[in-house]
């Protein structure tokens, strides 16, 4: 075998070692580096009590409900596996809406529920003029 | 091919009218993209006019990332076969690497604050973006202090391939952990951006590659020019 050889072979293994520790990284990192609690976590590991934490999902169908004040509302929030009502009382991003997806900041109460002192609105992958979206979704509407 | 190239004379034979080329076309290209993003094509459905941001911060991600996949190869064919050109490089493409990565950053900063409601949030896409950021720094530090003390550059071309760990990260960050950055939108079967808002993105795509690989030319003819400087000042000495 020549020398370089035996640097391609080198380089090829660690290169490959590399990528393996990134596979590592990434599945091992897969609880801690979640950005935010779904609700079929909470459900499933219990409630974290005391703690300033996310909770993301999408914001369900129909659920949001404006208080008398004007600034506050109530929604759930859902994963398909499991529901957690939600209040916040500030301005909500652009794209909060129904059906979408959320990211609230706050702290879960111990009757389950959620009270979120800041909201992010979390969008999909998909991208499309409002004709083509319109057709898709016909009973969407931005109103609540 | 590689021997051919790996002749400083004459990859400066080609290189030299080759720069040019590269970024004019590169500029044209974009401009076309940028006219079709802001002029032609329909707003998002649901994030408006905002989605044309899409058409700056996709390629200065996708450059960002690219660009370490440039140092990474020539680091594996510097160490593997030792040409010097591969060194060369590398070391060209760290400092427009990074630039692009800040611009990501930047750009992905002032898209998510009309649509996420925040400019920054320690999420798995963004945080590991800023790594990369601050990977490229580390290398440029390196690199830099390799060349000064006389090194041969098999330190930084480690560096480089060890760097690499990053890249899948920051692409799968979005399909493996939960975040606040969306999922991929291109993939290799296909894309989930509707055909009519996509298409600019190819031209600024392609545009801010030609660019990047003009200045990756540039940058390579001054450290090859600066080489052979240090050399003839060096043969006056003795």
């Amino acid at each position: 075998m020549k020398a370089k050889h035996q640097r391609l072979v080198l380089v090829l293994l660690a290169l490959v070692a590399v990528l393996g520790a990134s596979g590592l990284a990434l599945s091992a990192l897969k609880d801690q580096a979640a950005f935010f609690y779904a609700p079929g976590d909470v459900a499933r590991d219990g409630l974290p009590l005391g703690k300033h934490v996310r909770l993301g999902g999408m914001v369900e169908k129909g659920s949001i409900a404006r208080q008398a004040d004007g600034v506050s509302i109530a929604f759930v929030v859902t994963d398909g596996v499991a529901k957690v009502p939600v209040r916040f009382r500030g301005v909500v991003p652009d794209l909060f809406k129904e059906d979408s997806g959320v990211v609230a900041e706050g702290q879960f109460q111990s009757d389950g529920s959620f009270v979120a002192d800041n909201l992010l609105a979390k969008h999909d992958e998909k991208y499309m003029p409002p004709q083509v979206a319109g057709a898709m979704h016909e009973t969407k509407s931005l109103e609540p | 091919m590689l021997h051919a190239l790996a002749n400083p004379t004459r990859f400066l034979k080609i290189a030299r009218p080759l720069t040019p080329i590269l970024l004019w076309l590169g500029v044209a290209l974009f401009a076309v993209g940028a006219w079709g993003g802001l002029m032609r094509t329909p707003p998002d459905y649901l994030q408006g006019e905002t989605v044309r941001i899409m058409y700056i911060h996709v390629p200065t991600a996708w450059l960002g990332m690219g660009g370490w996949s440039g140092i990474a190869i020539s680091s594996i064919v510097f160490l593997v076969w030792r040409h010097p050109l591969a060194s060369v490089a590398a070391r060209a493409i760290a400092v427009p690497g990074a630039v692009f990565a800040a611009l990501c950053l930047v750009t992905g900063s002032i898209w998510g604050r009309p649509t996420w409601g925040t400019w920054w949030q320690w999420d798995g896409r963004l945080t590991s973006m800023l790594l990369l950021f601050f990977v490229y720094l580390a290398y440029i530090a390196l690199a830099r202090a390799d060349h000064d003390r006389g090194g041969d550059g098999r330190i930084p071309a480690i560096f480089g391939i060890a760097g690499t760990v990053l890249l899948p990260i920051i692409r799968y960050s979005v399909t493996w952990w939960n975040t606040l950055h969306q999922g991929q939108s291109i993939g290799l079967t296909g894309s989930t951006i509707d055909s009519a808002i996509l298409w600019p993105l190819f031209w600024t795509l392609a545009g801010a590659s030609l660019f990047f690989a003009g200045v990756v030319l540039m940058r390579m003819r001054a450290l090859v020019a600066a080489q052979r400087v240090e050399a003839r000042l060096r043969r006056l000495a003795v």
